[in-house]
């Protein structure tokens, strides 16, 4: 039986106190950096998924997400890049709907089914964006789950689907809205939402003679927290016992990752021969039957996933520090004007190194070396090198400056000297960290980031951050 | 080969007042500066046989057109040359390098900048230093290049940044007394420690006032042979040495042992200059000492690097005053990059100016005791990648 093969997810570390939103309001949401979007996090989520996982073997990447950074140019081929994939794989990107991800591993089990393909990578990532004062800027998060499918020692199998494909206009966004529309929520709940999902549902148990009880969890991807005491009458679960803990108050409804995070979630507290149940809504309704195999001990170890993610933060209580990392609240140019210029055929020349952070290791002298360099800085030798990824490798902080000079939703950018296990050397901009933090020794790892956009590109490249969990 | 030592002379300088100067475009300055020089050595332009220019700009593509255009010269061969920092000293090395090959008899070396029409506070980014079509170099700003090596000395040698910032602080304090008496520097004003120690962070741990001055400015040289020299003057300077040296190092593709609180094309251009200039104990030796205070820290670095002290040993000289200018050896006397200011092109002949004025004993409030050997030293770059150019002239015996 096809199903989950490996999982993986990131939280940024940032979460904003809702309490800096409006007075009175409790708990915290995940918010990506300035220099996060659904793209890097996708990354970042897929990485974790691939840990101990050979990448050589996945033959497809499918990316869910409704808030792509390009409308005309491929993300999921920006991901293989990163997680230094194979080229002769089929990439796919599955956006506009909420219930994206679902439709993305339905493909995937799909291709497995037919043959034309052995693993497929799966990486939901999403950042909506809800007007600000509006229920929808409390309830959003950010963030990312990636799942490996395949038919070949899976850790969950997914045993059986129903989808119901629905055209109304509950939640929206025009193509060139900033902001997620909805119509009035008495007509989302009541006459859409609860009606699909139980439908799904009850289609779902008929298909799969199973009864709610079966199932150890239920996840339910609900468009407001308001509807989650309604839910578990209407399909008739315990929500004590059964379902999943929604994560509202510390992470946020994070769009089209939703879903898949909340499995992830579910996986992580799961034993062998659970039952889980997944529900995932948008533009209609996925429910798929899931069983949780004896591999899920083993398989799965070392995977950062919600929990160390979730554990892993740090509290924003500024909420103008949140509208300027959206945008929606800008300064005057900064003082130093950024120089240089982003050139297309410097992007695709320079790939290797951009995207799997690739280096060179001198193969006369072992010395390693980024940017990759055709004669050897250490022992002169020319053109003795082989590719070394460095974007999975950790290291340490030989030095540091830090820049107030730079944009201001930055300052001060802290320029990083790393020293990375098992060898070379690289300057790098350290982000996602706290200024009064930062030590020489510190132990760092890599994390793939938008450096800026700027004529007319999504700049992408990696910095160092402070180890994470 | 009989290197350069004795071989050429200097016969005439001139410098501007360096600064803000709104009301002077880069080819008043090159009028000013090149007219100074001809004056000072009581010579018309057209004796001037080749000229070279050093310029850094935001650019490149100016040629040595610029020059020929603000001066107006006959047809005679104009070279733009250009080495980050060191552009001035390269100007000065070429112009010497054609007197004693004896294709010309005397020739003008010029460096100018004119930093202040950007409408940016601090240096915009310069082209060409470590910028790839990719821009996966997001471009890292001087004082953060420089900072790298701050933040190691620190660590290095067991400074807490209380500790050495008060080290570096002492730099600016020593340069900005300098400047005081110093009609031509862009800054004039006394500081105190704790205003420096104090002062806006510009890259942690380096505050505004460990970072030099962005400035206009401009400084001309003219240069000839020992014996036309002897008809003009007999207070002529004569060029002993030289050391140009090029790291090919660059962020990221420094080897990994480098240690962040030495430079070695600096280390490499003293020896190369000591050994043309015969100079074994430049402590002892020098009397003049202009060096790279891009930053504070560099000066430390400089010193360091070029065995006026010894490694760690920076903080101990600067409070016993060694490098004062009643000091066992006077370093930026008239200021410094700090204070003098630094317009990139016009730096490194900004300091063999001062050699110029100390050398013939006429520095005034300033002037270094019996002052007979001066060097002037630029750096630019980053630390472990760049170019330091170095250049020693000497009182003539």
């Amino acid at each position: 039986m096809a199903g989950i093969t490996s999982y993986g997810a990131y939280v940024p570390l940032w979460r904003l106190s809702r309490e800096a939103i409006m007075k009175g309001v409790r708990g915290e949401k995940a918010i990506r950096n300035y220099d996060e979007d659904s793209t890097t996090m996708a990354v970042a989520a897929a990485i974790d998924c691939l840990k101990g996982q050979k990448r050589e073997a996945v033959d497809a990447v499918f990316f869910a997400t409704t808030t792509s950074p390009y409308k005309e140019k491929q993300m999921s081929t920006t991901i293989a890049a990163a997680c230094d994939l194979r080229r002769d794989i089929t990439t796919c990107d599955f956006t506009s709907s909420l219930r994206s991800a679902t439709s993305a591993i339905k493909a995937a089990l799909d291709a497995i089914k037919a043959g034309s393909a052995k693993e497929v990578l799966v990486a939901a990532a999403d950042c909506r964006i809800g007007a600000p004062g509006t229920e929808f800027e409390q309830n959003f998060g950010d963030g990312a789950a990636a799942l490996l499918i395949s038919d070949k020692d899976v850790v969950a199998s997914i045993d059986a689907w129903h989808s119901i494909s629905n055209e109304a206009h509950d939640y929206w966004r025009l193509d060139d809205d900033t902001f997620v529309r909805s119509w009035e929520d008495r007509f989302v709940f009541n006459a859409v939402y609860y009606d699909i999902v139980t439908q799904n549902v009850t289609a779902l148990l008929k298909k799969t003679n199973l009864a709610p009880k079966d199932f150890a969890r239920v996840i339910i991807t609900a468009p407001s927290p308001r509807v989650l005491s309604d839910i578990p009458k209407k399909l008739g679960i315990d929500p004590k016992a059964q379902m999943q803990n929604p994560l509202y108050d510390i992470m946020g409804n994070t769009g089209a990752a939703y879903g898949l995070m909340l499995l992830v979630a579910a996986l992580e507290e799961a034993k062998a021969g659970d039952k889980i149940l997944l529900n995932n809504y948008g533009n209609g309704s996925d429910s798929l039957a899931i069983t949780v195999t004896d591999k899920i001990a083993k398989k799965v170890e070392g995977r950062r996933g919600l929990k160390t993610h979730l554990a892993s933060k740090k509290i924003i209580d500024d909420y103008r520090i949140y509208l300027q990392w959206r945008g929606l609240l800008t300064f005057e140019a900064t003082p130093t004007p950024p120089g240089g210029f982003i050139s297309a055929s410097a992007l695709y020349r320079d790939r290797s190194q951009i995207y799997p952070l690739h280096g060179r290791k001198c193969k006369s002298c072992n010395n390693i070396h980024f940017p990759p360099q055709r004669v050897c800085p250490t022992c002169k030798a020319k053109d003795q090198y082989e590719d070394w990824r460095l974007s999975d490798r950790k290291g340490t902080l030989f030095t540091f400056a830090a820049d107030y000079l730079c944009q201001r939703r930055e300052a001060p950018r802290v320029t990083a000297i790393v020293d990375f296990e098992g060898g070379g050397r690289m300057a790098t901009i350290m982000t996602d960290r706290v200024l009064d933090e930062i030590k020489i020794g510190m132990p760092l790892e890599m994390s793939f980031r938008k450096l800026a956009t700027q004529d007319g590109f999504h700049n992408y490249f990696w910095k160092s951050i402070p180890l994470r969990g | 080969m009989p290197g350069i030592r004795d071989r050429v002379a200097v016969v005439g300088m001139g410098c501007t007042r360096f600064g803000e100067l709104f009301h002077w475009s880069d080819q008043d300055l090159m009028v000013e500066s090149c007219y100074a020089a001809l004056e000072d050595a009581k010579m018309d332009l057209k004796e001037i046989k080749a000229a070279w220019l050093g310029i850094q700009g935001a650019e490149t593509g100016y040629s040595g057109c610029k020059l020929a255009r603000a001066l107006k010269t006959d047809y005679i061969p104009v070279t733009r040359v250009e080495n980050y920092c060191a552009t001035g000293i390269e100007a000065f090395r070429n112009a010497s390098y054609a007197v004693a090959a004896g294709i010309y008899d005397i020739a003008l070396a010029c460096g100018v900048e004119k930093l202040k029409d950007t409408g940016a506070a601090g240096v915009t980014q310069m082209g060409g230093e470590g910028q790839f079509g990719s821009w996966v170099w997001a471009p890292v700003i001087a004082p953060a290049r420089f900072a790298l090596a701050a933040t190691r000395y620190f660590h290095t040698y067991g400074l807490t940044p209380q500790e050495g910032k008060r080290m570096l602080a002492m730099i600016a304090v020593k340069n900005h007394h300098n400047g005081s008496l110093n009609p031509r520097a862009h800054f004039q004003r006394e500081i105190t420690i704790d205003q420096a120690v104090n002062a806006p962070m510009i890259a942690w741990p380096l505050g505004l006032f460990d970072c030099c001055g962005v400035s206009d400015g401009s400084a001309a040289a003219i240069i000839t042979t020992p014996e036309i020299a002897k008809r003009i003057r007999d207070d002529y300077l004569l060029v002993k040495g030289f050391g140009v040296c090029a790291d090919g190092g660059t962020f990221g593709v420094i080897p990994s042992d480098y240690d962040y609180v030495h430079i070695e094309a600096i280390v490499r251009s003293g020896k190369m200059a000591y050994e043309e200039a015969g100079i074994k104990n430049p402590r002892k030796e020098i009397d003049v000492a202009e060096v790279h205070d891009c930053f504070t820290i560099t000066e430390a670095v400089i010193c360091e690097d070029l065995g006026f002290t010894q490694r760690g040993r920076y903080k101990q000289d600067i409070e016993a005053g060694t490098f004062n200018i009643e000091g066992e050896i006077a370093v930026n006397s008239d200021g410094g990059l700090k204070c003098f200011g630094h317009p990139v092109g016009a730096t490194g002949l900004r300091m063999v100016f001062e050699s110029w004025l100390q050398l013939r004993g006429q520095a005034g409030a300033r002037q270094i005791k019996n002052a007979r050997i001066g060097i002037s030293q630029n750096y630019g770059g980053l630390p472990g990648g760049g170019i330091s150019g170095m250049v020693i002239v000497g009182a003539r015996d």
